[in-house]
């Protein structure tokens, strides 16, 4: 089946709001190629799913889309259209699977050497849906902060090499209650700027026992349970005959938080984006650093965080691939240096995550080594590439990062 | 007569530096820092192209079956199947009338089994290499009692789930004792002194050499590839394990007597991995977007007839070592779709 034979009750198994979406459009999406509409519904099927800001993206692009004339839609997509896709793809069933259809004929444009033919469409088209989107107003300076080496008395190595050149490196930081005054920070923002899923802590060990209001908090040591469901479910899955890995992907995208023992009275929006960092992030259900890092990504790419405060700290030491899925080990040895590193890298990409989003010459963004002299600031207000022997607290500087 | 016989002595010895590094964190200045090891000890003596690049499907087993077809194979990444072109061990053994043990392969995954020789009718079955799988060896070696070397059992952290039936030429552990004249307690004793699979492949390359001294040695290695896992240090640590394990294959060659004087070696990783701001990645952890980053990579050549410190930045695709090592050995690789490195001739 091709786009232009869409019809409504094709949409009939998407969730309510997914659903009026996707027949509230559907005259655009008969005009789409399809090696691209089903891109657009992988988004729409999880409509009701999805963060405010991804709803908004979602609705924006749909706006913007609508206004275009037919010749207009055929000009912008012509790249997309000439795209070769074989018939089997075609008569696949895109409309309820768009997320199985996308992995098959990424797979497919690989092997028909077509995949840089992809990406550049993808690009182009990006590029001139961005410049036609309304500016993004902020209620605030988007504000990162990354808290590494947890653990560590001295690093071997230089941090934040990656870092520094876009920021001022202190090297006299008072790191006394440092970690306090960084979760109090998050929760002032929080409070100033209220907004659903604004504000997030995510963190690679156990969350503080009381939970400031407004903040969207996941941690590594709070999902265990989930973890240890998701890891007994793929150790279940390996054990089947004739089980490969397309197999796996597609049981994996298709669990819900029930399956993992989330409860139904809990957030689901959340709930839905916690299973989706287990089953989609690689790493991430065996080393908190790689959990943390990629909750971080997902957090600003999709609910466009306005604060994000990231605390990593230290993954379980590298033991065999079969050892770590299985959960064997009840409390397996860590290693804070190597977590040290990983979590230099893991900020350096929450950082270029964040330069993203809108807002981003504004941002700014913080990196400590924890209970340690040595931070970077990144902000538009502060010289890059210098260091500041200045003392000071890290209130002071998120107060100098959003100044 | 002179010129044949050398050509007879010859060696050529393959490392994929794998699986999968970038450019920044190996020959880029700041990544020197992590291969000591190939920048004070090999590369002095080597030819260094700065630009290679992979045009494929960039998966560790279908990139290393292109590398060694010199065609970019098309081939399900995660099935256990021979290329569909003739591998240059089939070249080799064919064209120059090479018997089976002079061409061998050893590769750290167990998916990597099939690529000793292609499906290629006129090739194929029978004139490929022996491919040793170190792991599965000791596995097979150990089988029972896995204490003290499940770390060497690491398998392919691409997809860390997959471990397709073994079926092929793969190296039969009976052959252990005849081949590399090890016992099975020796072989897993000297296993437990080793800290991870590609250090076990290099034992075994090492004994290959020492006893079969095959004329066509592929080693792929893949420790790097636990970047998967999202680890940095664990990414870097696979770099300088790999960097060093170059260095001491270098040196084992200068040791040996078939092999001083005889031997052209070559290191390349099989392609990069994704860029750091390239939207559609996660940086290190993947090699899935296509990016540039991803495609470009490098190579060394270094020995019997290859010019020394010089540095090449003059675009090459890795599909051209294979009609490149047929150039140095004398056989055509008739259906590989690259061309030969001039720099290497």
């Amino acid at each position: 089946m091709l786009p232009r034979d869409l019809q409504p009750e094709q949409f009939a198994a998407y969730p309510p709001q997914a659903r009026q979406l996707a027949v509230a459009h559907i005259d655009l999406f008969r005009q789409l190629p399809i090696s691209f509409l089903p891109s657009m519904l992988r988004q729409v099927i999880e409509y009701d799913d999805k963060f405010p800001a991804e709803r908004q993206s979602i609705d924006a692009e749909l706006g913007v889309l609508s206004r275009l004339s037919s010749s207009d839609l055929l000009q912008r997509f012509q790249a997309f259209a000439n795209l070769s896709i074989p018939s089997k793809l075609e008569n696949y069933d895109w409309v309820n699977h768009p997320a199985q259809f996308v992995e098959q004929q990424s797979a497919y444009l690989w092997s028909t050497h077509q995949l840089d033919n992809f990406r550049k469409a993808a690009t182009e088209y990006g590029e001139q849906l961005q410049a036609a989107l309304p500016p993004v107003q902020l209620p605030a300076r988007r504000l990162g902060i990354a808290i590494v080496g947890q653990g560590v008395e001295a690093s071997s190595t230089p941090l934040f090499r990656n870092l520094r050149p876009h920021g001022t490196f202190f090297n006299q930081v008072i790191p006394q209650n440092g970690l306090a005054q960084l979760f109090d920070a998050v929760t002032a923002r929080a409070k100033s700027f209220p907004s659903p899923y604004a504000h997030w802590v995510v963190e690679g060990g156990a969350l503080p026992a009381t939970r400031a209001p407004g903040v969207t908090c996941v941690s590594y040591d709070g999902l265990e349970p989930v973890r240890s469901a998701l890891l007994n479910f793929i150790q279940g899955q390996i054990q089947r005959p004739g089980m490969g890995p397309e197999e796996l992907r597609t049981r994996l995208a298709e669990l819900t938080p029930a399956d993992l023992g989330i409860s139904s009275t809990s957030d689901q929006v959340l709930s839905r984006f916690q299973v989706k960092v287990l089953t989609e992030g690689s790493g991430t259900q065996i080393f908190s650093t790689t959990f943390a890092q990629w909750t971080a990504r997902e957090a600003l790419r999709r609910a466009q965080a306005l604060t994000l405060l990231v605390h990593f700290t230290p993954r379980q030491r590298q033991l065999p691939m079969n050892e770590m899925l299985s959960n064997a080990v009840p409390h397996p040895t860590l290693d804070p240096a190597g977590s040290l590193v990983d979590a230099d890298m893991g900020a350096y990409y929450n950082w270029i995550n964040q330069q993203r989003l809108p807002g981003a010459q504004d941002s700014a963004f913080i990196a400590w080594f924890e209970g340690h002299a040595q931070a970077v600031v990144i902000a538009p207000t502060l010289p890059r590439g210098v260091v500041s022997t200045s003392a000071m607290t890290l209130t002071q500087l998120v107060q100098l990062a959003l100044a | 007569m002179r010129a044949e016989s050398a050509r007879r002595k010859r060696k050529i010895i393959v490392v994929t530096f794998g699986g999968g590094a970038r450019d920044q964190e190996t020959f880029a200045p700041q990544g020197q820092e992590n291969i000591p090891n190939m920048m004070k000890e090999l590369i002095p003596q080597s030819s260094f192209f700065t630009h290679v690049t992979n045009q494929g499907i960039l998966g560790h087993y279908v990139a290393t079956a292109s590398l060694t077809t010199g065609t970019y194979e098309t081939l399900n990444n995660f099935s256990a199947v021979p290329p569909d072109h003739p591998t240059v061990f089939e070249y080799f053994r064919k064209d120059l009338h090479r018997p089976p043990t002079d061409a061998w392969v050893v590769a750290p995954s167990n998916g990597f089994n099939r690529i000793g020789e292609s499906n290629c009718s006129s090739y194929g079955q029978g004139l490929g290499a022996a491919v040793i799988l170190p792991k599965h060896l000791l596995a097979a070696a150990s089988s029972g009692s896995k204490a003290n070397i499940d770390h060497l059992l690491r398998d392919n952290y691409e997809n860390p789930l997959y471990t397709p039936q073994l079926s092929g030429n793969e190296f039969q552990l009976s052959q252990l004792e005849r081949v590399l004249r090890l016992s099975v307690d020796d072989f897993t004793a000297h296993a437990r002194t080793l800290s991870s699979p590609d250090e076990l492949s290099l034992y075994i390359a090492r004994r290959l050499m020492e006893q079969e001294a095959p004329g066509l040695l592929w080693i792929t290695m893949h420790d790097i590839d636990i970047a998967h896992s999202g680890a940095y240090s664990l990414y870097m640590d696979g770099i300088r394990r790999t960097d060093r394990l170059c260095y001491e294959l270098w040196q084992a060659v200068q040791q040996n007597p078939e092999y001083a004087g005889n031997t052209t070696m070559f290191i390349l990783p099989d392609f990069g991995r994704d860029s750091d701001y390239d939207s559609g990645g996660n940086g290190f952890q993947h090699h899935r977007t296509g990016d540039i980053a991803s495609r470009t990579t490098w190579m060394m050549a270094l020995g019997v007839g290859i010019r020394p410190g010089m540095i090449y930045d003059d675009p090459i695709q890795s599909v051209d070592l294979v009609p490149s090592l047929g150039a140095i050995l004398g056989f055509d690789a008739v259906q590989s779709s690259g061309k030969p490195i001039k720099e290497l001739l």
